[in-house]
């Protein structure tokens, strides 16, 4: 593959906490600090840490609703944060995301078919909607019939196929998983983790899927970025990492999730 | 489960359907024209012909009242309506943009907040001349900054939402989202205010009316009808009560629908009493 | 201590809880294991007698010897903290954020047991010093925003000893909890137990955790204990299929992730979902989504089968199969 389909150099976030007095500059909390990556489409990159790491305001990055303060972007060779307003709208559709709850994810006034249909309607997609909706939900093991019900119809992991679906609706080459599978039961949740592998293999999809869980990663990544305190420890080969990792956090959180090494 | 619904939510709920039905019943029927003068029947007491008696000039006391009535709602729902509006465009356009856009929308919403309204209604009339319009221009004007406060305080709620996060992800446009997610989710917080708005609209015209500022004779108002009974206190004190009952009964009960409105859409709120 | 004797919870829509059986005695460490609607959290409320309103209690809940199954709240009220104590999954939401943590906990030791508040704070003091709250002094006077995500546990943890209960349910404890800092409560869960002999209900659905802190476990599933036995035991060689499926479906990390083809291994699944409450089968609750179905799972509810000392499931196909 000569270009990646996401590089991302260098990036950095800092957050304005409260000032402490009127006549200092508010203090900075860094909550992403220097982190570099790269993502190849078909690939997997899990980002793991625990809360606060900076893991999710990279996804936030990534999916460019906050501009990073250093660093860059580059989406399918496009640094994303200098695009103008409309032609990033056009190129979102490029890359979706999956967010935890599959309770919050979905508007609960709305038929879920009118949620997966949004991406389109941003488009300007209206032809081929009703199909494409149809088939995007079949996609994710779904009836076709599921688009006239309401999300407080369906379980937790259908509403998170649902949310999928969405995600996958405009032929995405980047999904961001944003502790996708965190809220769901174990079974679940390994249904879901084998979706999303079956959808990679169809699609050709690039995923960056953020977790905690060092099991859930490794059952699904093949690289691999652990942070902490908004700053990259350690990265590389999935396998390699879980097998020896480098450093004493990614040791413990081995053993949180009960392998003894 | 005990779902009762709160008292005042009732209470309310009865006095604005009565405060509304004889206002639309004006409309097609009163007892009398409320502008027909009869100086040789004047400060007549109640009577089958007269149920409330007659004023200083002979006009029919309960026809007066019911076309008041009609007035006032239609002031109220004129001004609330579209200061709403404005208020609630101001707040969306405000929440969807973030930065220095709120930050400016909402100082001058203080701003507005900070102006008193009969203030800005002597200052339309003295440029513009005392009319009705006016009032309701003044009254509208003071309902702004209130909307957009409400509407942009639960927007920013609704935006932190996951949905509406997704939403931005599609590529969906701020004002798309606006319209789609944010609004339907906050309509509920908008009724409320405006149906505790509407009460304050009431008042205000009835304030304005009282000061000559609003209705212009012959369009009865309560407000007027005060202002006139007012120089006869000691001579016909009922002139003064009837229009007073009404006002109170009038703000009271959407005041109160207003309250329980709010009580049944935000539990949170009237669990804390 | 404890024993329940055919327990069931009834709802007007079905059984949340079917025919529990299971005893508890001081200093036991007991695991209990199942999905959402398995029935986990209405045996730890039943537990506490905070069944929900509506519903329909049968069978026998022993506490020291005494049936409370048909006891009223004030009755329960005396057991509740000085017996059975209980700590939750959210520890944010189970403190009070406008009063200062020790006042928080000091309320049942002057209420329950009628301490002055001089004698309650050193207590306190000393209970928050067990629990491993640095600084403990300090710590009493400052209000639950001002404590990480772990020290807040700390402090629940120290609320549910003030009255020396016998038996501590722990409802998710760790769920909340970043992965490293839930190892050393679970720990701290086990040093508790074992210095205070007193015994430890851990409800959790995360099997790492159970199989560090407990030394018995049962499984739930859809309301029915489907199988019980020594932790350790259960997860090497489980009997139930349910058992079986769900410990195939959490990924492993040091199994490896892709075949000899070098294509990506998908995870063992338990195919469908957790039907409603009313929609549960009348029979054996996994029929439906079980692999090794036979015709009688459906209609009849399978007998609770004993192996050996100490080990049991409930399934048809081990009926014949008596080990």
């Amino acid at each position: 593959m000569s270009v990646p389909l996401l590089t991302a150099t260098g990036l950095t976030r800092h957050y304005a906490l409260p000032r402490t007095s009127l006549l200092r500059p508010a203090p900075l909390l860094t909550a992403v600090d220097n982190t570099s990556f790269t993502i190849n489409a078909g690939e997997t990159l899990g980002v793991v840490g625990e809360s606060g790491s900076g893991k999710s305001t990279l996804a936030r990055m990534v999916m460019a609703f906050e501009t990073p303060d250093a660093g860059e972007v580059l989406f399918q060779g496009q640094n994303i944060h200098a695009l103008p307003a409309p032609e990033l709208r056009k190129l979102r559709q490029q890359f979706q995301m999956v967010f935890q709850d599959p309770y919050g994810s979905l508007n609960p006034r709305r038929p879920v078919g009118w949620s997966i249909a949004e991406p389109l309607r941003a488009i300007g997609e209206d032809e081929n909607t009703n199909r494409r909706v149809k088939e995007a939900l079949e996609q994710v093991g779904l009836h076709a019939d599921a688009a006239d019900k309401y999300p407080h119809e369906f379980s937790g992991g259908q509403r998170q196929r649902i949310a999928i679906a969405r995600a996958i609706v405009t032929r995405p080459a980047l999904l961001v998983a944003d502790e996708a599978v965190s809220a769901l039961d174990v079974s679940v949740q390994a249904q879901i983790l084998n979706l999303l592998m079956d959808l990679q293999d169809d699609l050709g999809l690039g995923i960056l899927f953020i977790s905690h869980d060092l099991a859930v990663v490794g059952a699904i990544c093949d690289t691999l970025l652990v942070m902490q305190h908004g700053k990259p420890l350690e990265a590389g080969r999935t396998a390699d990492i879980l097998r020896n990792p480098a450093h004493a956090y990614t040791q413990s959180l081995l053993t949180a999730a009960g392998v003894h090494t | 489960m005990n779902r009762r619904l709160p008292t005042n939510l009732v209470i309310g709920a009865v006095l604005v359907a009565l405060v509304v039905g004889v206002a639309a019943l004006s409309l097609v029927w009163t007892p009398h024209d409320p502008t027909l003068m009869n100086i040789r029947g004047k400060f007549a007491d109640p009577s089958e012909a007269h149920w409330l008696g007659t004023d200083q000039l002979g006009r029919d006391v309960v026809s007066q009242l019911m076309a008041a009535a009609r007035n006032s709602m239609t002031v109220a729902l004129v001004a609330v309506l579209l200061g709403g509006s404005i208020g609630v465009a101001l707040g969306l356009f405000a929440s969807a943009v973030g930065g220095w856009v709120e930050d400016g929308v909402m100082r001058l919403a203080d701003l507005g907040f900070a102006f008193p309204a009969l203030l800005f209604a002597i200052m339309l009339a003295a440029v513009f001349g005392p009319s009705l319009s006016n009032a309701v221009l003044a009254i509208a004007f003071i309902n702004i900054p209130i909307f957009a406060r409400v509407t942009r305080g639960s927007a920013n709620q609704i935006w932190t939402l996951d949905y509406v996060s997704a939403s931005r992800a599609a590529g969906m446009n701020k004002f798309v989202i606006s319209r789609d997610h944010i609004l339907p989710n906050i309509a509920a917080a908008i009724i409320v205010q405006a149906t505790i708005e509407f009460a304050v609209a009431i008042l205000a015209e009835a304030a304005l009316s009282y000061l000559g500022l609003g209705a212009q004779p012959p369009a009865s108002s309560w407000g007027r009808m005060l202002s006139e009974a007012q120089t006869l206190m000691y001579l016909a004190p009922q002139l003064a009560i009837y229009p007073g009952l009404c006002i109170i009964t009038a703000v009271l009960g959407f005041g109160l629908l207003g309250d329980g409105l709010r009580d049944i859409s935000d539990p949170r709120l009237s669990r804390q009493r | 201590m404890l024993e329940l004797t055919d327990y069931s919870v009834n709802f007007s829509a079905g059984a949340a809880l079917r025919q529990a059986n299971l005893t508890i005695k001081p200093g036991d460490r007991l695991g209990i294991v199942g999905e959402s609607g398995s029935g986990k959290t209405m045996l730890a409320l039943s537990l506490m007698g905070m069944a929900p309103d509506g519903a329909t209690l049968s069978g026998a809940l022993c506490v020291d010897g005494i049936d409370m199954t048909q006891r009223n709240e004030i009755e329960w009220q005396n057991i509740r903290a000085r017996r059975v104590a209980m700590i939750f999954q959210e520890p944010m939401a189970a403190l009070n954020p406008l009063r200062r943590v020790g006042d928080t906990v000091m309320e049942p030791m002057r209420v329950h047991e009628g301490l002055s508040h001089d004698q309650a704070q050193a207590r306190a003091l000393s209970l928050f010093e067990e629990v491993g709250i640095p600084d403990p002094a300090a710590r009493l006077r400052q209000f639950p925003h001002e404590l990480s995500g772990g020290q807040r546990q700390r402090v629940l943890i120290a609320l549910a000893l003030a009255c020396n209960p016998a038996l501590l349910i722990a409802d998710e404890p760790t769920t909340a909890l970043d992965a490293n800092v839930a190892v050393l409560i679970t720990d701290l869960l086990v040093r508790l137990s074992q210095e205070r002999q007193m015994a430890l209900v851990f409800i959790t659905h995360d099997i790492a955790a159970v199989a560090r802190a407990t030394q018995d476990i049962v499984v739930m599933y859809g309301g029915d204990m489907v199988e019980y036995g020594p932790t350790a035991e259960v997860l090497k060689t489980p009997h139930h299929p349910y058992t079986k499926g769900l410990l195939d479906a959490l990924p492993d990390p040091s199994r490896t992730t892709h075949d000899a083809n070098g294509k990506r291994r998908r995870l063992p699944t338990i195919p469908g979902t957790v039907p409603q409450l009313q929609d549960l089968p009348q029979g054996c609750r996994f029929a439906g989504r079980c692999p090794v179905e036979v015709p009688q799972c459906a209609a009849q509810k399978p007998a609770t089968q004993s192996f050996a000392v100490n080990r049991s499931s409930a399934c048809h196909l081990n009926e014949g199969a008596k080990r």
